[in-house]
């Protein structure tokens, strides 16, 4: 069995660093939508993927959230990027895959990826 | 439909979350002799009427707004049921639920468990301001994770801190095996 003991190790290591994380203006908020519809798509691996991606990149300005019901079921698993000052983007049908790719491409380099917008989906 | 059981208990679970619950106890007990599976969920959030407790297992109910129907109860409900288990929840308005569902494992209609470990993970890591317990049993072996031990350690540390929430997840998964000796069912 995995011991506490390793857990005192992080707190000692982390001490003194707490408070860094904070919110900010300047922030990048990703949110998926968790409900039974988000779930019952595949929302559960696309919200995975994604915060081990955004991590990964050290990417700390991003912060991955999620939650309820947006009310576009049919469209589920969805993820919304806003970024401050800008008009929000609705990823609709994310898989793990194109997760990734939201990241590198949106998070990352800030180019939209408009082919799996809601937008490019209903028109 | 959902894929595998622990997705249930994710949505299950957050309905508890969304009833303002401050400590969440997830329960699920698998015995290969007895043939059962035993998943319970305990919160201690706002709780509901009689007639609530009624309206959730209607899937046309739902106190949400931006759809007419509410799917997660009914959908947990069927997965038990289906395999010959029974579903049941009671609630007291201002204590808290207990939703409780039983599977018959060799039934061909029971749905896998899945990924409890990413289940558990995402509620606790998502949600660090809640307490969660966690218990799992299989057969004669069990292992137990309680958020409050953690907090203790951590003192100010978040939950949802990069180191704390890849230990969580490996607790989860090392443990898990540990108890059920990497049995997928």
């Amino acid at each position: 069995m995995k011991s506490l003991e390793e857990l005192k190790a992080i707190r000692e290591k982390m001490q003194g660093q707490v408070g860094i994380r904070k919110e900010s203006d300047t922030q990048t908020r990703v949110v998926v939508g968790m409900a039974t519809c988000g779930i019952a798509s595949g929302a559960r691996p696309v919200l995975v993927a994604l915060s081990d991606a955004v991590q990964k990149k050290g990417l700390s300005n991003v912060a991955v959230i999620q939650t309820g019901c947006i009310g576009l079921c049919q469209f589920e698993p969805i993820i919304e990027v806003l970024e401050p000052g800008k008009e929000k983007v609705t990823y609709v049908k994310v898989t793990p895959e194109k997760a990734l790719e939201i990241v590198d491409q949106h998070l990352v380099r800030g180019q939209v990826i408009g082919e799996y917008t809601i937008s490019n989906t209903i028109n | 439909m959902m894929t595998e059981l622990s997705l249930n208990i994710l949505d299950v679970a957050e309905n508890s979350i969304r009833a303002r619950a401050t400590l969440i106890e997830i329960e699920v007990s698998a015995d290969m002799t007895t043939d059962l599976l035993l998943i319970v969920i305990r919160d201690n959030g706002c709780g509901m009427t009689k007639e609530e407790v009624e309206a959730v297992i209607d899937p046309f109910f739902t106190t949400r707004t931006t759809r007419k129907v509410g799917l997660g109860v009914p959908f947990f409900k069927l997965a038990a049921e289906s395999t010959g288990g029974k579903f049941l929840i009671t609630s007291k308005k201002g204590e808290g639920t207990v939703v409780s569902a039983t599977f018959i494992l060799s039934h061909i209609d029971r749905m896998p468990l899945g990924d409890m470990a990413a289940t558990i993970h995402t509620l606790i890591v998502y949600h660090p301001m809640i307490d969660f317990i966690y218990r799992y049993t299989f057969s004669e072996k069990s292992f137990t994770l309680d958020t409050r031990e953690f907090r203790e350690i951590l003192g100010e540390l978040p939950l949802d801190s990069p180191d704390v929430s890849a230990y969580i997840l490996s607790y989860l998964k090392e443990n898990g095996q540990e108890t059920d000796g990497g049995n997928i069912y």
